[in-house]
């Protein structure tokens, strides 16, 4: 599985690290309740919603530097768009290793 | 450049302000969650260069410019590569960034934007208190504190928007601050329909209708159950 990582943080911080951390602490902030909205949306069936909420969670897949993980988001977006859940397993597991990840902060 | 961000990602916003700061000629006024907070701001102030999200709830990027009359250089920054080439249809945009932005490629369209020719005095917003009124075929909306003519046939779309109502023309689109029940009471009757609660149209501009929803130009619009039979009644059926 890949593991998130802080290559593209580090690559545009420049080493200022008071914004890593102001970052980290957003993306902390902003994640649970981007996660809390799609498990509801896919719940609910609401498939319109489920794609927004994906689109906007790939980018913090970006963020963490998981270039597979995000080609796995995108395909799986572009199935819900077609009414398919396939990848859904997949890219849960994205975003609990996401979860691990950022708890160590 | 004076800027603006406009983004419904915290996250987002953050890192273009952290790449905005490595740039000397930048300088980041103010940053938005929603277009619609941003076209108020842009009512008051003149700014140089805008980063526009396009994928936002309610109010895309593109409805933003599409409601701006002298919109600034806009630097797109999206996660969706597919918007590119609909992008460049429009004058303002210098460049599109995909997500996660690079410092590399943040760089670029910063110089592109210094060296675009885009005009970006006088930046026209409407931004709207009522609609005042109508007579014969116009309607008269205050805009910036002008009252602008729009020509009642040429509407093909009113669609609410919060404590806003976006109207659809041919040529424009227009975000007014209005409600759809006043603007209803100011469109003919014989040309004009409530089909949603969210949505008004020009019956003469409808492409097709399915079993719940009408096409006007690229626009699929609801057709609520209630609506429906005063929409067939409208059609010169075969």
């Amino acid at each position: 599985m890949e593991q998130p990582n802080l290559s593209y943080i580090h690559s545009m911080s420049g080493g200022d690290e008071a914004f890593e951390k102001q970052l980290i602490d957003i993306i902390k902030v902003e994640f649970p309740e981007e996660k809390k909205v799609y498990f509801k949306n896919m719940a609910e069936n609401n498939n319109k919603l489920s794609v927004d909420i994906v689109h906007k969670l790939k980018h913090k897949i970006s963020i963490l530097g998981l270039e597979k993980s995000y080609d796995v988001a995108v395909q799986f977006e572009n199935n819900l768009i077609e009414g398919s859940t396939e990848l859904q397993d997949e890219f849960e597991l994205i975003l609990a290793t996401m979860t691990d990840f950022l708890e160590q902060f | 450049m004076n800027c603006i961000i406009i983004d419904d990602e915290a996250t987002a916003r953050a890192i273009i302000r952290q790449l905005c700061s490595n740039v000397d000629s930048l300088n980041v006024l103010e940053e938005f969650p929603n277009a619609m907070q941003a076209i108020k701001y842009l009512n008051q102030n003149e700014i140089d260069l805008v980063f526009l999200d396009i994928h936002m709830p309610d109010f895309t990027g593109f409805d933003f410019i599409q409601t701006i009359k002298n919109p600034p250089k806009t630097i797109l920054t999206t996660s969706d590569p597919k918007f590119a080439i609909q992008a460049f249809e429009y004058d303002c945009i210098v460049d599109y960034l995909v997500k996660p932005i690079t410092p590399e490629r943040f760089q670029k369209a910063i110089l592109k934007a210094e060296s675009s020719k885009v005009t970006t005095s006088a930046v026209e917003v409407p931004s709207v208190e009522k609609v005042e009124g109508s007579s014969g075929n116009d309607l008269y909306v205050n805009i910036d504190r002008r009252l602008i003519k729009i020509d009642i046939p040429s509407i093909y779309l009113v669609e609410a928007k919060g404590d806003y109502i976006l109207v659809k023309t041919e040529d424009i689109n227009y975000t007014v601050h209005s409600t759809l029940k006043k603007i209803e009471e100011k469109l003919p009757d014989d040309l004009f329909l409530k089909v949603h609660r969210s949505y008004i149209i020009n019956v003469d501009k409808i492409i097709d209708i399915e079993d719940n929803s009408v096409l006007i130009k690229k626009d699929v619009i609801p057709v609520s159950r209630s609506n429906r039979p005063e929409l067939m009644k409208r059609l010169n059926l075969l």
